[in-house]
């Protein structure tokens, strides 16, 4: 079973191997839930949908949950673990591919690569009416990483290529790493020109990024978000950027997605983005292979690939 | 003229603001200020040509706010003993910024994905632009090739480095100290890898270098980046490259006729189109006038110039 929206290659594999029923294109889900409680055994969820306790429950001969993402807030682990239902997620694959949108997103934010092609394609440029654009060095701008994991790490090698001072915060310090650590989120803030978001979203880290670091980072700071929404007090972030208190962000999560607060459209210091940290072609089918493979291996009782639980 | 760079010129030198006179009062300016004229900063659309080199028959020096030179007639300069400078290194690094960013927006479509939740679509649950056919295209790995390894080639190659890409180029000689692979050819080039970067000097060599055959090589999954010159590309073969899908998308910055952008671009969501910013951050601007000034105050007091060209 899965939840949408879903990449109709994925579509595709599962079902040519399994019976496949996808939730969002049942009419009323608590009756089709309850008259498939007995034939569903597996759950394919995403970044948006995944297996929470309720929908545990309603699935006695849940066997595994193989989600297409590597983040797994949306599934309860915990209740996975005590009924002994496997989880799988997808990590590594994408890992590049979020590194590159991070670092897309802090040029984009500091070049204003948007604004700049919107007044080409005015025809602004072209009449000869003035760009007074506030654009900035991307280069030697010291980037703080919130989660030093995969992704973090790859943010951080490409930000070196730039010659940026990379400093970071992480429950604990790294040994053997080179980048400046910080014992606190606000501190990391106070420290840096660009805060990038890239931990994973657990109850501790939930809306890390509240008024006390957006203060911290301050009017010429900006904020990078490729984790997850709740990471960020999104109401403090929204009148921090509407009032100066902050440079600028580069988000490519909300809180509840896909409705982005309006107040942000009409800003030009910030680039919104649809949830497409891993949405190339080829990350995209190198997910959905894992969730096969997961699945394949599931049921066919050898390892999994790529478990969590 | 960078506002900056005009109050300083004002306040130490007798300042002629050119790009102020309606262009028929040009020859009439120039002509009644041509014997205390001894000085031109130019820049990368407006330069010095022979023509105006002749009218200004005092004309010590030509210190332009660029790193390019290609609008200043230089052998006319080396005639009349006409010293030459341009503000080299202190812009490198937000060029090859921007090459970088160029690449990253045009295959992971940033600007049209930004459009797309702006203009409440993705709330709607349009989701056009992230489902399939997707044509956002990943950068990691995926191999680039330079045109041209001076300053801004060198540096835009250990940023892409940093992506996972393996590194190609072509320039007129092969560089030793470089480990990049080395093409004698930019066909070749072009062949052989998925991204390809301008970001040579302008010169009557390099003009059109990107032509028909180099587009067709790069192929319909290639895409082309400019942070060179407009002039580096054949502009209409681009165009009808990029209509006919016989190119998978292009990152530019300049063009052959600045400000004029070839108006069936403009309607494309597979190109992204910058008004010539390469260098144009406030840290960059404010270095390169300093430059600019510092080669004037260098000439004016007979010192030895900082970056000289001739």
């Amino acid at each position: 079973m899965t939840c949408p929206p879903v990449h109709p290659y994925l579509v595709e594999a599962l079902e040519k191997r399994f019976t496949l029923h996808k939730l969002d294109s049942v009419p009323d889900k608590a009756q089709f839930l309850s008259s498939h409680r007995d034939s569903i055994r597996a759950v394919v969820g995403n970044a948006a949908a995944g297996a929470d306790a309720e929908l545990i429950d309603q699935l006695p001969k849940l066997e595994i949950v193989s989600s297409y993402s590597v983040g797994l807030d949306k599934i309860d682990l915990a209740k996975c673990k005590e009924k002994g239902i496997r989880v799988t997620n997808t990590p590594d694959v994408l890992t590049d591919d979020v590194a590159d949108l991070a670092l897309g997103l802090m040029l984009a934010v500091l070049r204003r690569l948007c604004e700049s092609d919107r007044y080409v394609r005015s025809g602004l440029w072209k009449k000869g009416v003035g760009f007074n654009l506030f654009l900035l060095q991307f280069s030697g701008k010291t980037v703080g990483i919130i989660g030093l994991g995969r992704i973090g790490m790859a943010i951080a090698q490409r930000a070196e290529a730039f010659s940026c001072p990379i400093s970071y915060f992480s429950r604990s310090q790294k040994p053997g790493i080179n980048y400046k650590y910080h014992p606190s989120v606000v501190d990391l803030a106070a420290n840096c020109d660009i805060l990038v978001v890239a931990c994973a979203l657990t109850p501790e880290t939930r809306h890390i990024i509240n008024r006390e670091v957006i203060d911290a980072l301050g009017p010429k700071g900006v904020l990078i978000n490729i984790g997850r929404g709740p990471h960020v007090d999104e109401a403090e972030l929204v009148s921090a950027l509407v009032e100066g208190r902050l440079g600028g962000a580069g988000l490519d999560v909300f809180q509840d997605e896909p409705n982005v607060p309006e107040e942000l459209f009409k800003l030009e210091n910030v680039v919104l983005l649809p949830h497409v940290g891993s949405g190339t072609v080829e990350t995209r089918q190198a997910m959905a292979d894992l969730v096969v493979g997961n699945l394949e291996a599931h049921f066919l009782n050898k390892p999994l690939l790529t478990p969590v639980v | 003229m960078y506002s900056y760079l005009e109050q300083e010129l004002q306040s130490r030198f007798n300042l002629f603001k050119l790009w102020q006179q309606p262009p028929s009062k040009i020859p009439e300016f120039l002509k009644s200020n041509q014997r205390t004229i001894k000085a031109v900063v130019s820049n990368a659309r407006v330069g010095a040509d022979a023509q105006l080199i002749d009218s200004l028959p005092n004309l010590e020096i030509v210190a332009s706010f660029s790193v390019g030179f290609d609008k200043i007639d230089l052998k006319r300069c080396e005639e009349k003993g006409i010293r030459v400078t341009n503000t080299p290194d202190v812009l490198t690094d937000d060029v090859a910024d921007l090459g970088i960013a160029l690449i990253l927006a045009v295959l992971r479509k940033i600007c049209p994905c930004d459009g797309f939740v702006r203009s409440g679509k993705w709330k709607d649950g349009d989701f056009g632009i992230v489902t399939f056919p997707c044509f956002l295209l990943q950068f990691s790995s995926k191999p680039v090739g330079i045109v041209g390894l001076g300053r801004i080639g060198s540096a835009i190659a250990k940023r892409a480095q940093a992506f996972g890409c393996s590194i190609s180029y072509h320039s007129r000689t092969q560089k030793p100290l470089k480990h990049y692979k080395y093409y004698d050819n930019i066909v070749d080039l072009a062949k052989n890898c998925s991204i390809l970067v301008v970001a040579c000097s302008l010169t009557d060599e390099t003009r059109h270098i990107v032509n028909r055959e180099v587009i067709d090589a790069l192929g319909p999954r290639g895409i082309l980046i400019n942070v060179g010159r407009g002039a580096h590309v054949d502009e209409p073969e681009l165009v009808s490259a990029l209509l006919e899908g016989r190119l998978a998308g292009a990152g530019l910055d300049v063009y052959e006729d600045e400000p004029e952008v070839p108006d069936p671009l403009l309607r494309l969501d597979n190109v992204l189109l910058l008004p010539h910013v390469g260098s144009d951050t406030v840290e960059t601007c404010n270095s390169m006038a300093d430059l600019v000034l510092a080669n004037l105050e260098a000439h004016f007091n007979s010192r030895p110039l900082p970056t000289p060209v001739i």
